[in-house]
């Protein structure tokens, strides 16, 4: 069980997918303006990446493994990802029209965020069980909402502050970001496991 | 955190070094002779503005009703001296924006006339609490403190909430001013007789007068007069501004905290002025109508300042002339140095609710341009309100009036010690100002618009409606002419059948 | 050869059956957006925003053909809470507010024709033939379709004068 627990704490903050990895991070700068959408866009990637996380295991292990079509695994992957995606975003569109508004493009482009699909791929690499994908999934797309709402509320408090006008924008918003990343550093010297 | 604010334990507001109240408090009341006209407004009070009942080149006596209450929170205007209605229309008001609103101007005669009076009652606590309230009601009475509240409809909701205990307010916290203070000392008698008389309007059992420690005169001049009253209480309580803001003083004295958004009426207390409770007496026991009133006019600009008895409506110019002029003042205020309004000229009538006019030098103002905010939380420490002011000005400067109110811009009293104390001199107040007003405005116009939206749809339903009667009498009227026809066409083939 | 594609098409196969069938479950019913946009329009159909009355440019701003402040009639107000369901910021000027404008009849000018108030949307204007017409300003929505149709001119749109109810503080300038 305290394995699970480390490799939850590990994978949401230690290894965190955004500001460790540096996976993800197109709806990380791109959805981050306001905490109510980053927090939507949070919830639907912990949605995919959780599911994909699942799936992809079962079809590596159930489908192309034993048929040894190790070649295809990036295709599949990629097809069983958009498939959720296609879901997240029907029920997204349901729920919360406004949601659906707000993320506009980001939300069908869940589909090429490199977290979604380096996660399968990386519990492939790693031979992780099933429960063990699983929980990489989860916990990877917990650190990714975690990183998106805490930035996505850093920037709106920073659009109130005075900021000289060569970094208004953009700029100013990569500068909290590497704050953000040199933070999270502090982590791996936690020395966990 | 001081010694100060350690001992007393009130740890909000700010307490100015020197209150300027004195030596102008410690002068003998002055009476103001009779000016050559008066401009008494309208709108003196909050709620409708009141209806003129008399004419132009109409004779009116002291304390004859000019304008009549409109609606259940209204007060009358009675006038305050004898004399011949010259104009009804509009003066500038005392408003930072000088526009003008409307106003009956009366030319005094100098005779100063008593009219007909109303009834004076001997005895008004054989009155029932409703009486009274119409008795409050038909002299025009409003809340003095500056809030101009109706106080009929105060007292008649009181009584509605079975409040418990009356505050009375002597707290006067504002620099410079000391009308209230000076009342006390003259016509302390007068004040409790009136917190009597409200205790019987509302239903309260008891009552606490809450006055300033720096106004010990004042003290105890209402100790002597409360003797024997064993239901009035006088507390001192610690000179801190804004301890005369009515949530803040019903803290001090009576240790709960009115929710925010809801009135003190709720957790059983009313609170008064102890100007308003004499005003009360006046009127329930000798009928007479609310047309004047005490004025402190001081400030570096004025040679003599003091407390002044002056009819309401006197022109600032004309008070001002009174108590002569040493220089030409820098700014005018109505009101306190805190929350008062700046004048933008002097030919501004007095109202009901003003108790000072500030004539200030330069030396007494400050006109520093803003610099940025040093997040310091000075004004977070100052706001007796515990709202966090630097946050509200950053949401209001970036437009963000919907995040500024769910931080509580309406519990936002406008006190000004954030401003007060403000390192960078930011304009706090104003931008708080500029966003109840906005949003205010946003929330009319979408009154408006749901208004107009009801009004077109019931139009497209009526021309729907006509539409289809016009078309249902059209048919009925094709039924008929083809029914008559019919006949008519059977009648001539009976005709035939029968002429064959 | 066979089993990369029967496997491929296998999982396209149900993937696409479960899609199938979510699409039928999670069918939304027209545009939720389009009929919420309604929902805040004054629905006076004026046309000053240049569409065919309100639900026409509901759907123009949720296809993103119109700004979200094009209704003049909702002012200020309503441009924010489109802008806020739309996901969008407005522009801190956005169109420049000249301030509400009513309509007014000019007494001298009115010759009591009747066609003014046969088009007013909300029923402001109110009057008879032959009888000089006035305006309703509570119920005036300032959208100019009587301007349009008065022969004389006597009916326009004024600039409602600003009262002391109405005065506003300016939002002070701070140190940049």
């Amino acid at each position: 069980m305290s394995e699970y627990l480390i490799l939850l704490v590990s994978t949401a903050l230690v290894n965190n997918v955004v500001l460790v990895k540096f996976l993800g991070l197109c709806p990380f700068m791109g959805v981050s303006k306001k905490l109510d959408s980053s927090f939507g866009m949070g919830l639907a990637t912990t949605f995919v990446i959780t599911l994909a996380s699942g799936a992809c295991w079962a079809l590596e292990h159930y489908l192309l493994a034993p048929l040894g079509l190790n070649y295809l695994r990036i295709l599949t992957f990629i097809l069983v990802i958009a498939a959720a995606v296609q879901f997240i975003e029907m029920v997204v569109r349901k729920v919360t029209p406004e949601l659906y508004r707000t993320l506009g493009i980001y939300l069908p482009l869940i589909t090429t965020n490199c977290a979604v699909l380096g996660i399968p791929l990386l519990n492939v690499q790693q031979a992780n069980n099933f429960a063990m994908s699983v929980m990489v999934g989860f916990g990877a797309s917990v650190g990714f909402t975690l990183v998106l709402t805490m930035f996505a509320g850093l920037r709106e408090r920073l659009s109130l502050a005075k900021v000289p006008q060569t970094f208004e924008g953009a700029p100013v918003s990569f500068v909290l970001a590497s704050l953000l990343a040199l933070a999270f550093m502090g982590f791996s010297g936690m020395k966990l496991g | 955190m001081g010694l100060r604010e350690l001992l007393n334990g009130v740890r909000w507001g700010v307490h100015p070094h020197d209150d300027h109240k004195r030596p102008a408090a410690d002068v003998p009341l002055r009476v103001m002779p009779l000016p050559e006209r008066l401009c008494v407004p309208l709108l003196q009070h909050v709620g409708a503005p009141a209806l003129p009942v008399v004419a132009v080149g109409e004779r009116v006596l002291r304390g004859q009703l000019i304008a009549a209450a409109q609606g259940s929170v209204s007060a009358p205007v009675h006038a305050p001296s004898s004399g011949v209605i010259s104009a009804i229309g509009e003066v500038t008001a005392p408003h930072p924006s000088g526009l003008p609103f409307a106003a009956i101007t009366i030319a005094l005669d100098g005779k100063d006339e008593a009219g007909d009076a109303l009834a004076p009652h001997a005895d008004p606590f054989s009155l029932s609490p409703a009486e009274v309230s119409q008795r409050i009601a038909d002299a025009g009475i409003v809340g003095l403190g500056g809030a101009t509240f109706p106080s009929a409809p105060k007292a008649q909701l009181g009584l509605k909430l079975a409040v418990h205990t009356l505050i009375i307010n002597g707290g006067e916290c504002e620099p410079y001013l000391s009308s209230d203070d000076s009342l006390m000392r003259v016509r302390a008698d007068e004040v409790i007789d009136g917190v009597r008389i409200l205790m019987h309007a509302t239903g309260a059992t008891k009552a606490l007068v809450g006055i300033e420690d720096n106004k010990p005169e004042a003290t105890a001049a209402m100790r002597r007069a409360a003797e024997g009253f064993a239901a009035i209480e006088i507390r001192p309580v610690p000179a801190r501004y804004p301890m005369g803001s009515d949530r803040q003083l019903v803290q001090v004295l009576t240790g709960k905290e009115v929710p925010s958004g809801a009135r003190t009426a709720s957790i059983g207390v009313l609170v008064n002025n102890v100007s308003t409770c004499a005003a009360i007496h006046r009127a329930v026991r000798a009928g007479e109508p609310l047309y004047r009133r005490i004025v402190t006019v001081n400030g570096g600009a004025v040679a003599q300042p003091g407390n002044v008895l002056a009819p309401i409506g006197v022109l600032i110019e004309d008070l001002l002339a009174f108590v002569g002029l040493k220089e030409a003042p820098a700014r005018l205020v109505m009101g306190g140095p805190m929350m008062g309004i700046a004048l933008p000229h002097a030919q501004v009538p007095t109202v009901k609710g003003c108790g000072g006019i500030l004539a200030l030098t330069a030396n007494e103002i400050t006109d520093v341009a803003p610099s940025a905010c040093i997040r310091c939380g000075s004004c977070v420490k100052a706001c007796p309100m515990g709202l966090l002011p630097l946050e509200l000005s950053a949401h209001i400067q970036a437009g963000e009036y919907d995040k500024a109110e769910a931080k509580g811009l309406d519990d936002c009293l406008a006190c000004g010690c954030c401003a007060y104390v403000c390192p960078s001199h930011v304009p706090l107040v104003q931008s708080f100002y500029h966003a109840k007003g906005e949003v205010w405005k946003r929330a009319q116009q979408k009154k408006r618009t749901e208004f107009t939206k009801g009004l077109a749809q019931a139009r497209t339903a009526r021309l729907e409606r006509e539409a289809r009667e016009r078309a249902e009498a059209a048919a009925r009227r094709k039924a008929e002419r083809a029914a008559q026809q019919a006949a008519a066409a059977a009648s001539a083939n009976t005709a035939g059948g029968a002429s064959a | 050869m066979i089993a990369p594609i029967a496997s491929v098409m296998f999982l396209g196969l149900v993937l696409g059956l479960i899609l199938g069938y979510a699409a039928k479950v999670f069918h939304v019913e027209g545009d939720a957006l389009v009929e919420e946009l309604i929902e805040l329009m004054p629905g006076t159909n004026c046309g000053q925003c240049s569409f065919p009355g309100c639900s026409g440019a509901a759907n123009a701003i949720a296809r993103g053909e119109a700004s979200v402040d094009c209704c003049p009639g909702g002012g200020r107000a309503l441009a924010e809470a489109i802008a806020a369901k739309m996901g969008v910021s407005l522009g801190a000027g956005g169109k420049a507010d000249s301030g509400p404008k009513l309509a007014q009849v000019a007494e001298h000018l009115c010759i009591g024709c009747a066609r003014c108030f046969k088009v007013c949307p909300t029923d402001a204007v109110i009057g008879a033939a032959k009888q000089i017409h006035g305006v309703l300003h509570g119920a005036c929505t300032g959208c100019g379709s009587c301007e349009k149709e008065c022969p004389t001119g006597a009916i326009g749109l004024e600039p409602v004068p600003l009262t002391l109810r109405d005065w506003n503080w300016t939002k002070p300038a701070l140190a940049g």
